[in-house]
């Protein structure tokens, strides 16, 4: 298997890349409803759930550049560098390409907002964050619609597995905010 | 099951009280008083013809000189202020902060500042402000209108509680008087503002004229540097402004001929609890404190203590307060406050536990809920004087209430938990006895007593914010 | 230079954060809101000081430069 621009190796570096993007923005998105949600026990502190969300975060965008720069430069199927920004701007696979312009748009949102976070004020920053929601499901979508491993067993249960704990973990968010009581 | 709490406690007061040095060497106060409430006359409600009559017209105050160039008539602003510093009027509204020196803060600051009159008096044992809006509303518009032409105000508002129509309307007729004699060049917006105990602090009072909720809001920055649409705000108590119109007219020196050299002038002070005629009085300052019970008709029971500066006020043991002047420092260093003027006479047969546990209760209602401390704080210190006052010896309870009080103490956004933890403060450090004997024993043979701190009843009370 | 911590308390909703990362001048009350046991910053622990108020999740937590006197 060569590198170069022809052959298969940027197609797989393109679905690595946007697999890890996928765990690691899963990952985000646990460690910020566990920030939310005051998460803490004896070796766990709440610092380190919004360090590693943070921290994380910022990997997201290295990884997800790798994504979008081995797709562009794939010469096997003509994507533009604007298709990664803008939906409808490619003609391969267009609806679920868009979905992955989508959530790159809304991340690079929640990330710039986050870094001036302070200048912005809190409020501000909350409700653009509320797009974390939005974020992370239409990136799952893309992932699987987008259909070049959708029948590889072991990418669907990964996705799957990813899903489940994202649910798990907002239900238990849902749940422990429901509780009264003072904040501790 | 309550046992008599044994006599010897607190030495009660007789009824006549012992014989108290007046305030100034030579010459009575009966020359001097009444300034402020000179103006009320059996005629229930005097208008603007009447006042005038009594107090003389709005002074003017001068403002550009016109086109003519001629020599514009009346004081010019930067004199008036000038005359308020001279006389050294402070606030009346509880913090005593010198009038004239905040005047010029807000004339100095950038733009063209706004004024509100802090009618909206949310102590419950407190009547003086509204003694002055429904009966003396030309005092308090005069000073209204004086202070905005001061400070070059472009903005003036006159805040009640929303929930008090009768007064609501009596300012209005008032306004509309005088815009029919076209006296003031600002008009005065009288606002209704939440019926909340803490809207009437003054940056709630700002955040609600800017649109928000009655609730304090976070300072930096100080409604004095930036308030009311983003201008230099001055905020007064309606009694200040209402002195400010007797000064203007009658100059600094007759402000300083009453009161004390460190505290000149008059007060209103609310009286009550166990005294024979209560209500609103005008005392010079410095009139020791037994002389304004005695003003009020003296005791009606043997008392045991005094409460003055209402419920983020102090509590005195009567012997010991009797001859304490009414004045900021006096009261200060008799380890109590002035605050709005509240003097309650506590008899002998009540208990202040109860008592202070009743008003605490309320104050923890009374928190709008934003700061951890408060909010978890205050039920929790009122908890604990429920605690001392009514179940049986603890043997833990002083200690619990002594470190509620340092919790909660500044660490609000406001000074609400700060008033609610110097009463209870001021408790313990009143009534040592009476506490350790509670904590040893339970409940006192006073607690079953009607109350004596006035409180609004359920019905009576407001829970909106907006 | 001093350097002084602040709490807003209305912002703060007691996430505790700062207790964590600042625990020789931030304590917890019993309802997990911040006592702030000396207001003035140690120079040494400024740079964790700058963390936790970039931690706090309502950025209730301010620093307060003062030009202070020199010695």
């Amino acid at each position: 298997m060569s590198f170069d621009f022809h052959g298969p190796g940027l197609w797989y570096a393109t679905r690595a890349t946007g697999l890890v993007t996928l765990l690691l923005l899963t990952a985000s998105v646990l460690l910020g409803i566990l920030t939310a949600g005051r998460f803490a026990s004896g070796s766990w502190p709440r610092f380190l759930s919004q360090g590693l969300h943070r921290n994380i975060s910022l990997l997201v965008l290295a990884f997800l550049a790798l994504h979008v720069g081995t797709t562009v430069a794939d010469t096997y199927t003509s994507i533009p560098l604007t298709a990664a920004f803008v939906p409808f701007a490619s003609a391969y696979k267009t609806a679920w390409l868009s979905l992955g312009a989508v959530a790159l748009d809304l991340l690079l949102a929640l990330v710039a907002t986050s870094l001036v976070r302070k200048r912005l004020g809190h409020g501000a920053w909350r409700r653009v964050h509320w797009l974390a929601y939005a974020c992370w499901p239409v990136a799952v979508a893309h992932g699987l619609g987008i259909g070049t491993d959708r029948s590889t067993t072991w990418v669907l249960a990964l996705s799957m597995a990813c899903v489940l704990a994202v649910l798990a973990t907002t239900t238990w968010r849902l749940v422990t905010a429901a509780r009264p009581g003072p904040a501790q | 099951m309550t046992a008599t709490r044994p006599l010897a406690v607190t030495r009660p007061l007789a009824v006549t009280g012992p014989a108290l040095p007046a305030a100034r060497p030579g010459g009575s106060p009966g020359a001097r008083l009444p300034r402020l409430l000179s103006g009320i006359s059996a005629e229930r409600m005097a208008g603007l013809p009447g006042h005038e009559r009594h107090y003389g017209p709005l002074p003017e105050v001068a403002r550009s000189p016109g086109r003519s160039g001629n020599r514009p008539r009346g004081l010019r602003p930067e004199r008036l202020i000038d005359i308020v510093e001279a006389a050294g009027l402070t606030g009346r509204g509880g913090a005593g902060f010198p009038a004239g020196r905040k005047m010029r803060s807000v004339a100095a600051g950038a733009g063209r500042p706004a004024v509100v009159a802090n009618g909206a008096e949310g102590e419950p044992a407190s009547r003086k402000d509204r003694l002055l809006l429904t009966r003396l509303p030309h005092l308090v518009l005069d000073g209204i209108t004086l202070a905005a032409q001061a400070v070059g105000a472009d903005e003036a508002y006159l805040c009640v509680h929303g929930t008090d129509g009768a007064v609501l309307d009596r300012l209005d007729h008032a306004v509309a008087e005088r815009r029919a004699a076209g006296l003031d060049p600002v008009p005065v917006q009288v606002t209704g503002i939440p019926g909340r105990y803490v809207s009437s602090e003054q940056s709630s009072i700002v955040q609600y004229l800017n649109g928000g909720q009655g609730k304090p809001t976070f300072s930096p920055p100080r409604p004095h540097e930036r308030g009311v649409n983003g201008k230099p705000t001055l905020v007064h108590n309606v009694e200040t402004l209402a002195h400010l119109a007797l000064i203007a007219r009658r100059g600094d020196r007759w402000f300083r001929g009453a009161g004390l050299p460190s505290a000149p002038g008059s007060m209103l002070v609310t009286v009550g609890g166990a005294v024979t005629r209560p209500g609103v009085y005008e005392i010079e300052m410095g009139t020791p404190a037994g002389q304004v019970i005695m003003l009020a008709g003296g005791p009606a029971e043997r008392l045991q203590a005094l409460l003055i500066g209402g419920y983020f006020g102090a509590w005195l043991p009567a012997e010991a307060a009797w001859p304490v002047p009414m004045t900021h420092a006096g009261l200060k260093a008799a380890g109590g406050a002035l605050g709005a003027g509240i003097v309650i006479a506590l008899p002998a047969a009540a208990c202040p536990i109860a008592e202070t546990a009743r008003v605490v209760r309320y104050l923890a209602q009374e928190s709008a809920g934003q700061c951890g401390p408060c909010l978890f704080g205050l039920p929790a210190l009122a908890d604990a004087l429920a605690g001392l006052a009514y179940s049986g010896g603890r043997d833990r309870g002083i200690d619990d209430i002594a470190a509620l009080i340092q919790l909660v103490e500044g660490r609000g956004a406001c000074r609400h938990p700060d008033g609610a933890a110097q009463l209870a403060r001021s408790l313990l450090a009143a009534f040592p006895a009476d506490t350790h004997w509670h904590q040893r024993q339970g409940p006192c043979g006073g607690v079953g007593r009607a109350p004596v701190l006035p409180l609004p009843r359920d019905e009576e009370r407001h829970w909106d914010w907006e | 230079m001093t350097f002084t911590l602040r709490v807003n308390p209305i912002a703060c909703t007691g996430h505790g954060m700062c207790a964590e990362l600042l625990p020789e001048v931030i304590e917890l009350d019993r309802w997990g809101y911040p006592i702030l046991v000396s207001p003035a910053v140690p120079r040494p622990l400024l740079a964790h000081a700058r963390r936790a108020a970039q931690a706090c999740p309502t950025l209730a937590l301010l620093i307060e430069e003062k030009a202070g006197k020199r010695r």
